[in-house]
């Protein structure tokens, strides 16, 4: 049985990017967990010669012509943006 | 009798006729939102002041209903569509202050060049994800039938509102039964085309190899009328298909003579509850009147379809909700020192419970050392149920079974536990994990809740016309569509 560990969790969360509590390691331990058992009877199944699917569709390589067009200017990029200075996105610092 | 009882069709013929005016449609949809909408709270942003004007515009310009297909017709979109300058947040908080988005999308763009007047945003689940519209960051949507209940989801807000007669037609988004399972629970129609049918540019994408957006409406017609004006190839979209687009609507000959319909055992197993089998069973029996006919199949790896759904939505989802960053747009959180500070807690500040799992989920799904044990072997496993259909189509026109195993259930009885959330959606997950387009059409009440039940009738890659028929010519045989909730305490 795979049981994802709250270190493994943590982990994760930090690959995806999301600030979590101890509290929710755990819990997100227990959830995940579950949901892998779960999913783990895909392998009554044996896909070895089986092709995965990652588009259902036989079309491969749509191209259009490669031309520049008018699509939204600076000022409407920035219109949105939490923070911005000089007509560029502003984040808080990187380094130290 | 409302407006919104009629079709597109009659509604169009009322207005060449000057018996009603497009400012007089628009302004009955918000009269019916303002008279309803504290119950059922179906919208989460109206479009009130634009959406008269263009009203108005229309009136002046003259009906054309020829050269616009949807001349004048009120319509609410899902609020995972994007539209410019109006407000779109997928009901998440991370774009609750998203108030001017930059452009159409492309359903956006044909709606609006066939005329059509958008009423308003309506609620979902956060960012799609879910069956009850109860993950929304912004409010409850109630079933209009009984608003102790969910109107399912995660296009729960479309299907509500079209049902409670505020708008006459929705459209909504369906990853793995988002449009035909609160359709089935609100008790209208609803669509999800083929994959690569509709343009998915300017759906906020969810997973990307199963999202397709689809009408909700009242009748089978109208939802045919909405279909043939958003679907086809568009160059924003390189996964839209290069197909032709039938007229949908001419589709729909009453004529079932001789239709092959295979019923799948694995839609009828445990789980699906006696009454639900019953009206689809009765429905069979409608079709076989009309010289239908009908046979059981097997789609063996129909069990499968949820464990496979979920590694692959979730693995998908998680790449896509990466760009919600707080840089660009949506909300950044203040508390935020350095960049990875405002990054992580830009996005556990601004996501919910459900959206934070999937993406934690797929995350790990997709992670060095997991990738194959999960996620390739879930899409190994979609072609196996993808060639179960594909078996069945060789010998059958449709498949038909109920749309979800049971009626709507009550608000708060299944949101802490994902996996019975996720069981509910057993029966529409494999069309999308196969492509195939699929329909819910009413087929009846629950004797025990008097909750709408739901036909499913799922057809071969692009012969949505053939579905559309099938549904077509069932609803009008049963007449379900007649029937409409009673809000306002008068049940």
């Amino acid at each position: 049985m795979s049981k994802i560990s709250k270190d493994q969790v943590k982990h994760v969360a930090n690959l995806a990017r999301l600030a979590i509590t101890e509290k929710e390691a755990e819990k997100y331990s227990e959830q995940l967990s579950d949901i892998i058992d779960f999913s783990e009877q895909l392998n009554e199944l044996d896909t070895s010669n089986v092709e995965p699917t990652t588009h259902v569709l036989d079309m491969k390589n749509v191209l259009r012509k490669d031309e520049p067009k008018e699509w939204i200017s600076k000022e409407d990029a920035l219109k949105n943006a939490p923070d911005q200075q000089d007509g560029q996105f502003k984040v808080p610092s990187i380094l130290d | 009798m409302s407006l919104f009882d009629y079709t597109i069709k009659e509604l169009q013929e009322k207005l060449n006729h000057k018996e009603i005016t497009v400012t007089y449609l628009v302004k009955e949809s918000y009269k019916q939102i303002r008279e309803t909408d504290d119950e059922v709270q179906a919208f989460l942003t109206l479009n009130e002041e634009e959406a008269l004007k263009q009203a108005q515009e229309l009136d002046e310009a003259g009906v054309d209903a020829e050269q616009f297909p949807l001349f004048g017709m009120p319509i609410g979109i899902k609020d995972n569509i994007v539209t410019k300058g109006i407000r779109t947040t997928c009901a998440s908080q991370i774009l609750s202050n998203l108030d001017d988005p930059l452009y159409d999308a492309t359903v956006m763009t044909k709606l609006k060049n066939a005329k059509a007047v958008n009423i308003g945003k309506l609620n979902m689940d956060e960012f799609a994800m879910g069956s009850s519209t109860e993950n929304s960051s912004m409010k409850t949507t109630r079933n209009p039938w009984n608003t102790d209940y969910v109107p399912g989801g995660s296009s729960g807000g479309s299907a509500a509102s079209v049902a409670a007669g505020q708008v006459p037609f929705a459209l909504g988004s369906d990853t793995g039964g988002s449009v035909r399972q609160p359709a089935s629970y609100c008790g209208v129609v609803g669509m999800k085309p083929t994959y690569g049918r509709v343009s998915r540019f300017g759906l906020v994408a969810f997973a990307s190899s199963l999202d397709q957006i689809g009408p909700i409406t009242r009748t089978v017609e109208d939802n045919a009328r909405i279909l043939e004006v958003i679907a086809g190839q568009d160059e924003m979209d390189s996964t839209s298909a290069n197909v032709e687009v039938p007229k949908y609507s001419e589709a729909l000959t009453g004529d079932v003579k001789g239709l092959k319909i295979a019923v799948p055992k694995e839609y009828f197993r445990e789980g699906v509850d006696e009454k639900v089998k019953e009206s689809v069973r009765a429905a069979l029996k409608v079709l076989e009147e009309q010289g239908a006919e009908w046979e059981e199949v097997s789609l063996p790896h129909s069990k499968y379809a949820v464990a496979t759904y979920y590694m692959i939505a979730s693995s998908e989802a998680s790449a896509n909700l990466a760009r919600f960053d707080g840089v660009r747009y949506g909300k950044r959180s203040e508390n935020a020192k350095d960049m990875m500070d405002m990054f992580k807690l830009s996005r556990s500040e601004g996501f919910g419970e459900e959206v934070k799992r999937r993406i934690m989920l797929g995350t790990f799904a997709l992670s060095s050392g997991y990738y194959d044990a999960y996620y390739k072997k879930a899409q190994q496993v979609r072609t196996l149920i993808k060639q179960d259909f594909e078996q069945i189509f060789e010998k059958y026109d449709v498949v038909i079974g109920p749309t979800a195993p049971t009626t709507a259930f009550k608000v708060g009885e299944k949101i802490d536990d994902p996996l019975t959330m996720y069981a509910n959606d057993i029966i529409t997950i494999p069309v999308n994990l196969a492509g195939v387009p699929g329909i819910s059409v009413p087929c009846g009440f629950h004797p025990d809740n008097q909750m709408p039940i739901g036909l499913q009738i799922i057809g071969k890659h692009f012969d949505e016309s053939t579905v559309y028929r099938v549904a077509h010519a069932y609803e009008q045989a049963a007449g379900y569509y007649k029937e409409k909730p009673q809000l306002g305490g008068a049940k």
